[in-house]
């Protein structure tokens, strides 16, 4: 399904600055895998999102979904396969535009976009209907400017939008890490459904070692730039908090990754 | 009395540079894209409906070779600014003084005469009601037109994808739209609404000028902000509309002004300091939330 081979990027090179965000990177995710990925500050999480996002294109190396090379394809091209959700709840949204248009918009990820009426009454309907699963009242409020809507709510509308048109991949970058704990275990458990109902293939970045062991079917730590453990299944299960701080603590000295709340 | 004597005269100015006005609305407050080219692309509509009217071509379609022009122009200035990595502003300055060159060359001269010439108001002239009640019909339902089917496209698949550009950049794109393409599309759009302006204006004042460009930005600027503090922007209906109203309401200061003794020389220094005054307000007062928010500037 998607596929990462060799993936080297490196940023400032030649200077004194240089880093090697991803020095190495090999990966094949399943169709239906929801891995989570974890690592302390600077390990390359989210440039590895990035570069299969096509945020960033990769140095050496090649990025292939359902077998087809798409290692220099610009963002919006990629759009067709993947969604995105990032961290900050205002980037998943445009504020100005309301709760059916941001949806509407959404609808049509990676589809030719014509001269057709935006938000028509079946375009409606089904938001109406879908937006339910959210349980915030959002279905009677069509009509607000998502700047309106509180941090929960706009991420919530958010993961919605990036699953509306089924994506091949689901990129979530630490995306509820700016929530507040409640907020964010429900948008958590939303997650959890959605991905689970639709199968979809889903990659997780996540600060919260508990979160990254409570979810999804495989783990890995990237370290430096380079997968360091890939858990998956039983042995995944099996793993606790304890466990991998005797085995990482050390290398990780990250304290918000060794936070154990959820 | 005077507000009756200059009413006629305003509302035939305002509704004329309205469509002025819609195209900045469009760039500045839509797009959050800082366009200057307006100053280079209404004297080119203009230069080019005076010159195909002089060389005898239809006076509308004069108007809509003008119009396609200002698209051009615009298009230019997006493929500056998203291709060659320009920066807006100073693309849009770059577009603005080639045009200027580009104005004369049209016109081969640095104004054409158009008085003893068939414009689309030549018709207006012998009526028996007075010129300006047929003007201010003409330009009230050109700009009304023009700002519905405005209203209409930002409403459609495509248009959502062009305010979502101004509004969120990184969150359309990755929705899958090259937002590349669209700045370039928007710019054009809301200068081929500047360059018909500028053919209809140089219809119905008699002639083209090469100057007659300078300070749109600056006016379209101070009707935007007149407007939305007059219709408070709070759907794409209503952000055109404003734009609409506020042109008519700037031209009726203005107009008020000059009669009340301001000198025509100082009239875009006078302008200038209306943006300043009602950008700066709540800078000096301190209060963030109450600045009149434009985006692109």
């Amino acid at each position: 399904m998607l596929e990462l081979e060799n993936v080297i990027k490196v940023f400032n090179r030649g200077t004194q600055d240089e880093k090697r965000a991803l020095d190495g990177i090999d990966l094949v995710v399943e169709k239906g895998d929801f891995v989570t990925i974890i690592g302390s500050n600077g390990a390359g999480k989210s440039t590895l999102l990035n570069v299969i996002a096509g945020t960033h294109q990769p140095d050496e190396g090649h990025v292939r979904i359902n077998g087809r090379d798409v290692t220099r394809w610009p963002d919006y091209r990629l759009a067709c396969y993947i969604a995105r959700v990032f961290q900050d709840p205002t980037m998943g949204t445009a504020g100005a535009m309301t709760i059916e248009e941001n949806l509407a918009l959404a609808e049509r990820r990676g589809k030719r976009r014509g001269l057709q009426w935006g938000v028509t009454a079946a375009y409606r309907r089904r938001f109406r209907e879908i937006l339910k699963i959210l349980d915030l009242g959002l279905e009677d409020r069509l009509k607000l400017a998502t700047g309106l809507l509180s941090g929960g709510q706009r991420q919530s509308l958010t993961l919605l939008m990036a699953t509306l048109s089924l994506p091949k991949v689901l990129l979530l970058d630490e995306h509820t890490a700016a929530l507040d704990p409640r907020t964010a275990e429900k948008v958590t458990l939303l997650t959890d459904q959605i991905v689970r109902e639709n199968n979809l293939t889903t990659l997780m970045v996540t600060h919260n070692m508990n979160q990254a062991l409570k979810h999804g079917n495989r783990m890995i730590m990237l370290h430096q730039g380079r997968i360091q453990m890939d858990v998956r299944g039983e042995e995944k299960k099996n793993l606790t908090v304890a466990e991998l701080i005797a085995k990482f603590g050390k290398t990780l000295k990250d304290e918000t990754l060794l936070s154990c709340d959820s | 009395m005077i507000i009756l004597n200059v009413l006629p005269m305003t509302l035939e100015q305002g509704l004329a540079y309205a469509l002025v006005a819609l195209g900045i609305a469009l760039t500045f407050r839509v797009l959050a894209f800082p366009d200057l080219t307006v100053d280079g692309s209404f004297p080119l509509g203009g230069a080019v409906a005076a010159r195909l009217i002089v060389a005898g071509v239809d006076p509308v379609l004069a108007a809509a070779a003008a119009t396609l022009a200002g698209f051009v122009a615009g298009s230019l200035t997006g493929l500056l600014n998203t291709r060659l990595k320009i920066n807006s502003l100073l693309a849009g300055i770059l577009m603005m003084t080639i045009l200027y060159s580009v104005n004369l060359r049209i016109m081969g001269r640095a104004n054409i005469q158009l008085l003893d010439r068939p414009t689309v108001f030549s018709a207006m002239e012998n009526m028996d009601v007075t010129r300006y009640v047929p003007v201010i019909l003409f330009f009230f339902v050109v700009t009304m037109a023009v700002k519905i089917l405005l209203d209409l496209f930002l409403h459609t698949q495509y248009g959502m994808a062009l305010r979502a550009t101004g509004d969120n950049e990184d969150m359309i794109r990755s929705l899958g739209v090259n937002t590349d393409n669209a700045t370039v599309f928007g710019l054009g759009l809301s200068n081929a609404m500047v360059s018909l302006s500028g053919a209809l204006v140089a219809q119905d004042q008699g002639f083209s000028d090469v100057g007659m460009g300078i300070g749109m930005i600056v006016a379209g600027l101070a009707s935007i902000i007149i407007g939305e503090a007059l219709v408070k922007p709070k759907s794409v209906f209503r952000l055109s509309l404003a734009a609409v109203v506020g042109s008519v309401a700037y031209r009726f200061i203005i107009s008020l002004g000059l009669r009340l003794g301001l000198a025509p020389t100082d009239l875009k220094m006078a302008t200038g300091f209306m943006v300043i005054v009602a950008l700066g307000i709540p800078a000096i007062r301190g209060k963030r939330e109450g600045k009149i928010h434009l985006r692109g500037v």
